[in-house]
């Protein structure tokens, strides 16, 4: 036991000494290595970062809650098939929430696109969700300042608006959005609300933070022409395990309320995150292959050099090696001793690349969600010392086989 | 006691589709503390000889006993131990490290041995002294004369104690004056009581040992003593 530390030992004193006196070779050979490491370390961190932003993204939507809609989200279904669906409109809600048993809470929502304004200030292709006040329950949101607007306010059709964070950080850039007077479209409305941050930029218009909720019967009002009263039902289960119980209580329901008879196909979907992340989960999965696939390659150039490096070194000390075997080095001995010097050179270029990543990964947070994690800093070590080992094998091995007698006259 | 053993040894290579007989039937004893030239010209097999008393190479066939122990059929790492535990090599060439400094270059044959550190380099520096190069321990080969670097490289033979010492023309690259005073440390050297078993190709040169054998087309011509043996002046006389 000890003799195989101690022969480690000197192994990897005697390769720290071929490292260092070959500097600029060494460090030539690392530059490989170690833009591989970075690619790698950077581009799996750029991944989790992606992954954890479209998941907590995801998350905002409420893994509890089903989405009634005309359109399914993700269908193989012809969408003039889905065209063709009579719309959902505000009486088939009335009676879907009467008939509904299981829900924590049900709620209208009407979607629109609107240019949302305060002053000289202006956002545009806001998501505008009209519904009541029973919608604050379909969501997580936390506010930052004020309230979800009140029953009364809703029914009463008053022009009281909620407003997203960054809809608030756009137009009110001191954080004073409160009781503000904005114009969605040509009207004003009043801001009684303003969300805390939700979710991530990658959901784009989608995220909670881009949209304005307003009464539906303001939307009905000021923006109706333009979509025709077609409204999705939102229901929030009691519980995520009550989902699927509550998904069929509400397919049946809705059944009903279109008046279908048994045979005929549902014309409406019912959508929820699960179709999301697993939407999600494809997209993401291409970008990781394709990723990961380019990086691992530029690795492999790195160790491709290094191994062509390994072979020029092995025959450079041919003679060395020769006295070495002389003088009583074991072929095991080495074979370490080339293996320890290029997993040596891979681990420094490694360790040098893990900071460079961790350092540019920290600079592109500012414009790119990223994510540094422990696992990746042990990926990186291991990924150095396999790429040492891998491409110092053949060379090494080279090396331990060579006979004395022609190593030691060779020229 | 005789420390090697041989017997009818062979030595066959293959060159392509020839089969060469560096050595035919070599049968010859080396005792203890005897001082041993090999002799012969290019191709006569000494080198293959040497080899092969080196532990570098083993035998097509025949037998081969060093210190009683048969040679011809250990493994690598057998033959590996042995070189490092019983042999001391002297090349033409010196071999050093070239970019280490005299005290590792000594060292190294102790590492292999799997000696602690500290105790390596004190035994490395003692050896450097008896070859009287007290003085430059940390000086690297490029920095040292030729006569310095073999006399390194002498000390990285003596360094492990061995059996016997193996020169291989060890005076080859070096001039007369020079050679002679490497002949005078051998001298020295084989007064201790060590075994030395020289190659060359130089009459006068063996005229420094007890016993010459010459080789010729791969047999042992001759096998003689020396009447009149050379004995240098001492290191100190020639200083």
């Amino acid at each position: 036991m000890s003799s195989i530390f101690l022969e480690l030992r000197e192994g990897l004193a005697i390769a720290w000494r071929a490292i260092k006196t070959n500097k600029i070779r060494a460090t030539l050979t690392m530059l490989g290595i170690f833009i591989g490491v970075t690619a790698v370390v950077l581009m799996s961190t750029a991944i989790k970062g992606i992954d954890n932003s479209l998941q907590q993204g995801v998350s905002s939507l409420g893994s509890d809650v089903l989405y009634i809609d005309k359109w399914a989200w993700f269908s193989n279904e012809e969408w003039w098939r889905m065209r063709n669906r009579r719309n959902i409109e505000m009486e088939d809600y009335i009676k879907f929430k009467d008939l509904a048993k299981l829900p924590l809470a049900v709620a209208p929502v009407s979607n629109s696109v609107q240019t949302i304004k305060y002053g000289d200030r202006k956002v545009e292709t806001v998501f505008l969700s009209g519904s009541n006040a029973d919608y604050v329950k379909t969501t997580n949101f936390d506010f930052a300042a004020g309230r979800f607007y009140s029953e009364i306010e809703s029914d009463g059709s008053r022009n009281v608006a909620v407003i997203g964070s960054e809809i608030s950080s756009k137009l009110f850039p001191r954080g004073d959005a409160l009781d503000k007077t904005i114009k969605i479209g040509p009207v004003n409305y009043k801001v009684v609300g303003v969300l805390a941050e939700q979710g991530s930029t990658l959901l784009g218009a989608f995220n909670p933070d881009n949209q304005v909720f307003v009464p539906l019967g303001t939307v009905f009002k000021n923006f109706a022409s333009r979509h025709m009263r077609s409204i999705t039902i939102n229901v929030r289960a009691a519980s995520p395990e009550m989902l699927e119980a509550t998904k069929d209580e509400a397919e049946g329901i809705m059944r009903k309320v279109r008046g279908l008879a048994h045979n005929e196909p549902n014309d409406f979907s019912i959508n929820q995150q699960k179709g999301l992340t697993s939407f999600l989960d494809s997209i993401t999965i291409v970008i990781k292959i394709a990723g990961l696939f380019i990086t691992g390659l530029s690795l492999f150039v790195g160790a491709v050099g290094i191994m062509n490096i390994m072979f020029v070194s092995v025959k450079e000390r041919t003679r060395e090696i020769g006295l070495r075997k002389a003088i009583g080095a074991k072929r095991r001995t080495i074979l370490a001793q080339f293996l320890l010097e290029s997993s040596v050179i891979c681990l420094i270029g490694g360790l040098i690349g893990l900071i460079a990543a961790i350092l540019l990964s920290l600079m592109l947070n500012q414009f790119f969600p990223t994510s540094v994690q422990y696992d990746v800093v042990i990926l990186a070590i291991v990924i150095s010392l396999l790429t040492g080992i891998i491409s110092g094998l053949a060379p090494a091995y080279t090396a331990a086989k060579l006979d004395p007698v022609d190593a030691l006259r060779y020229e | 006691m005789n420390i090697i053993n041989i017997e009818h040894i062979a030595k066959i290579y293959q060159v392509g589709m020839e089969q060469v007989h560096a050595l035919r039937d070599v049968s010859l004893k080396i005792n203890k503390n005897e001082y041993v030239a090999i002799m012969g010209p290019s191709g006569s097999g000494k080198s293959t000889l040497m080899n092969m008393l080196g532990c570098l190479d083993t035998p097509t066939s025949g037998v081969y006993d060093f210190k009683g122990v048969s040679v011809s059929e250990m493994t690598d790492n057998e033959l590996a131990r042995i070189r490092n535990k019983e042999i001391g090599f002297v090349f033409q060439t010196f071999n050093l490290l070239a970019r280490s400094d005299a005290v590792h270059n000594v060292e190294l044959p102790l590492i292999y041995a799997g000696i602690p550190s500290a105790e390596r380099k004190e035994r490395a520096r003692q050896a450097l002294i008896d070859v009287g190069l007290g003085d430059r321990m940390h000086h690297k080969p490029n920095e040292l004369s030729g006569g310095q670097r073999q006399r390194v490289a002498i000390a990285r033979a003596l360094v492990t104690k061995p059996a016997i010492i193996l020169a291989d023309e060890p005076t080859g690259n070096l001039d007369s004056k020079t050679g002679e005073e490497i002949m005078a440390l051998f001298n020295e050297i084989h007064q201790k009581g060590n075994t030395i078993i020289l190659v060359t190709h130089e009459e006068y040169i063996a005229e420094h040992a007890m016993r010459i054998l010459r080789l010729k087309d791969g047999l042992i011509e001759k096998d003689e003593v020396v009447e009149k043996r050379f004995i240098p002046k001492s290191k100190e006389a020639v200083e």
